[in-house]
């Protein structure tokens, strides 16, 4: 539905965006995720015909944005990161107006209206103006307007940025239920919203593709360098010692301790599960061992290794992924 | 032209949802309506005083000329330029600093479209400030006859040069996210347009022959003398095209930078 291929942008001597490609399968939801700065924004921006591309291109529905804007136009939603909304305007009227130059028909457009408002919980503010409505609300309002042409494709650029949890929660909600019916690119800052809300991710870090996969996917993929915490009653350095010769580990750390009490952090071989061992270890030695928990790698953990990795990493984790994803799970 | 209209009347909801169409009528209502009292009134008295003198061997005043005609020649234009920076300066410069073009840029309209609608929305709030203009001159109607002919050209005059600082003022708009940025540099761009010609008065060279083709005033003498020459309606219309044509050029440039 949507293609993406080897896309760069420059901003004068600025790369904001460099060789990025992906594609989007219909009704799939797309997490584009990345750090500030990363170049989501820039290319969410090409993909809705916003700006242009300095090279490489994109086709939504099989039209070229470039050579054909307006076709692509008509089948693409886009909430910017701001909401795009006249604060002058009611609920109502605005969306009227969006309706027109989306192109809906005169006859369709109040039913329109009235459809997006109930799908995105604003009906009951349909005659106030936007300007008055809470930052929840002008959200809703602005991923209103991106559907009112009931488009195949919808681009929402960080949709849950600036709310409160109890609408995040609900504007994660609402876009799970777009799924199948809208192809979706979503991107944010924020891990958690990805495992909530995507099928796929996209990781971008300063302009280039660091990884792309499932949720799970990516988790398996690092599941490998697996670390367990280990808290125990004992001599520090004994210990450390002691669980480097467990076979299967790597390294050894000490995070934190409270009196006595020590808590390790090993790391541990590619699927390699030492927590039987490391458990007799400590024990057999006459310590106490008060905790034993895998730290299973969480799509934060994930994060920070993608973008704190060197490139030549890069370059040998984007081999691994296919084998890597199997049937290895995270362990929160 | 369902895009054009429906851009043109968001341009003039939002004009009269904002105290800017207000104060931008209210200003022009008034001054406006102090000069055509001051013009109507001299004249006035100016005839009794010839009529007293038996008013031998003089020409006949009429209102077109010693009314109608210097309202237009002199103050009218100057109005405006201080009055549509004031129009314009909102139509692309709000739109950016709102995060409203992303909507506008990312809509299935063409720019042009865009343009077009911006441009006819000003355009009407700007023309129902000539009705004013023409309501005032009724006024002459029932107290006197003057000519109405001059009138029309008179009023074409002003429409299309208002026009021209409209679309002028539309481009200037879309370089910068503040408003009154937008309507500062709109004011002297227009005021150096508006006194072009002066150079005539000190040079003679080709130059200055083409700077004051240039001016925005060299065009208006003849529509406010109640006549119109197709150069000057040439001219009025290559500038509101040039504007447009700018404005176009401008936004393309957007898509590539901001
Ligand atoms: N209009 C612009 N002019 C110059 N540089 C820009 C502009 N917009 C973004 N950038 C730069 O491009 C990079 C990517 O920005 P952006 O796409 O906004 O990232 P994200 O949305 O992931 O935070 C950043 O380094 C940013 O500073
Ligand atoms: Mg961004």
């Amino acid at each position: 539905m949507i293609e993406v291929e080897n896309l760069t942008k420059r901003y004068g001597p600025t790369l904001a965006v460099s060789g990025v490609s992906f594609q989007v399968q219909k009704g799939e939801v797309l997490g584009f995720l990345g750090p500030n700065g990363a170049g989501k924004t820039t290319t969410m921006r090409i993909i809705t015909g916003f700006l242009s591309a300095s090279s490489g291109r994109v086709r939504v529905a099989g039209f070229d944005v470039a050579e054909a804007p307006l076709e692509a136009k008509k089948r693409v939603g886009y909430l910017p990161e701001n909401p795009p909304v006249y604060t002058d305007m009611t609920v109502n009227e605005y969306l009227a107006f969006v309706g027109r130059i989306k192109g809906v028909a005169r006859t369709e457009l109040k039913k329109r209206i009235a459809e997006v408002s109930e799908k995105c919980a604003v009906a009951d503010v349909q005659n106030r103006q936007i300007g008055k409505l809470s930052k929840g609300y002008r959200q809703r309002v602005g991923l209103a307007q991106a559907m009112i042409h009931n488009p195949e494709v919808l681009i929402l650029d960080e949709p849950t940025a600036g709310l409160d949890p109890k609408q995040i929660i609900e504007t994660r909600e609402l876009i799970k239920g777009l799924a199948g019916q809208h192809t979706v690119i979503l991107s944010t800052h924020i891990l958690p919203e990805v495992s909530k809300t995507c099928q796929r991710v996209v990781v971008i870090n300063k302009g280039t593709v660091v990884a792309m996969g499932a949720p799970d996917e990516l988790t398996a993929r690092l599941q490998g360098y697996g670390t367990v915490l280990v808290t125990a009653e004992g001599p520090a350095p004994e210990i450390t010692s002691k669980l480097q010769t467990v076979p299967g580990v790597t390294l050894v750390e000490q995070r934190e301790s409270s009196g006595p009490r020590i808590t390790l952090e090993v790391h541990t071989e590619k699927n390699h599960d030492v927590r039987a061992e490391l458990a007799r270890a400590v024990v057999q030695s006459g310590w106490g061992l008060f905790e034993l928990k895998t730290s299973g790698m969480s799509l934060e953990d994930i994060f920070l290794k993608l973008t704190t990795r060197d490139l030549g990493e890069e370059a040998a984790a984007q081999k691994e992924l296919p084998a890597g994803g199997g049937e290895a799970k995270a362990e929160n | 032209m369902r895009n054009i209209l429906a851009v043109a009347g968001k341009e003039l909801r939002s004009y009269f949802h904002s105290p800017i169409a207000y104060l931008v009528m209210a200003v022009y209502s008034v001054l406006c309506g102090f000069f055509f009292y001051s013009f109507t009134a001299t004249y006035v008295v100016q005839t009794f005083r010839m009529q007293a003198m038996g008013g031998m061997g003089m020409p006949s005043m009429t209102i077109n000329d010693y009314v109608i005609r210097p309202l237009f020649e002199g103050v009218l234009a100057i109005v405006l330029l201080l009055l549509i920076p004031l129009i314009t300066m909102r139509l692309y410069a709000e739109e950016k600093r709102s995060g409203t073009i992303e909507l506008l840029l990312t809509s299935p309209i063409t720019d042009l479209q865009i343009i077009l609608g911006k441009f006819l929305g000003a355009l009407l709030l700007y023309g129902t400030m000539i009705v004013i203009t023409f309501g005032y001159l009724g006024v002459l109607f029932i107290y006197g006859n003057p000519f109405a002919k001059p009138l029309i050209a008179q009023a074409v005059g002003l429409f299309l040069f208002g026009g021209a600082l409209l679309a002028l003022g539309m481009w200037i708009s879309t370089f910068t996210k503040n408003q009154i940025i937008a309507a500062v540099v709109s004011f002297a761009v227009f005021l150096l347009f508006y006194v072009l010609n002066w150079v005539t008065a000190y040079s003679s060279g080709a130059v200055s022959r083409v700077l004051a083709y240039l001016s925005l005033t060299t065009h208006f003498d003849a529509f406010s003398k109640g006549v119109v020459d197709l150069k000057d309606l040439v001219y009025y219309l290559s500038v509101i095209v040039l504007g447009i044509f700018l404005t176009a050029r401008s936004v393309e440039a957007l898509k590539g930078r901001v």
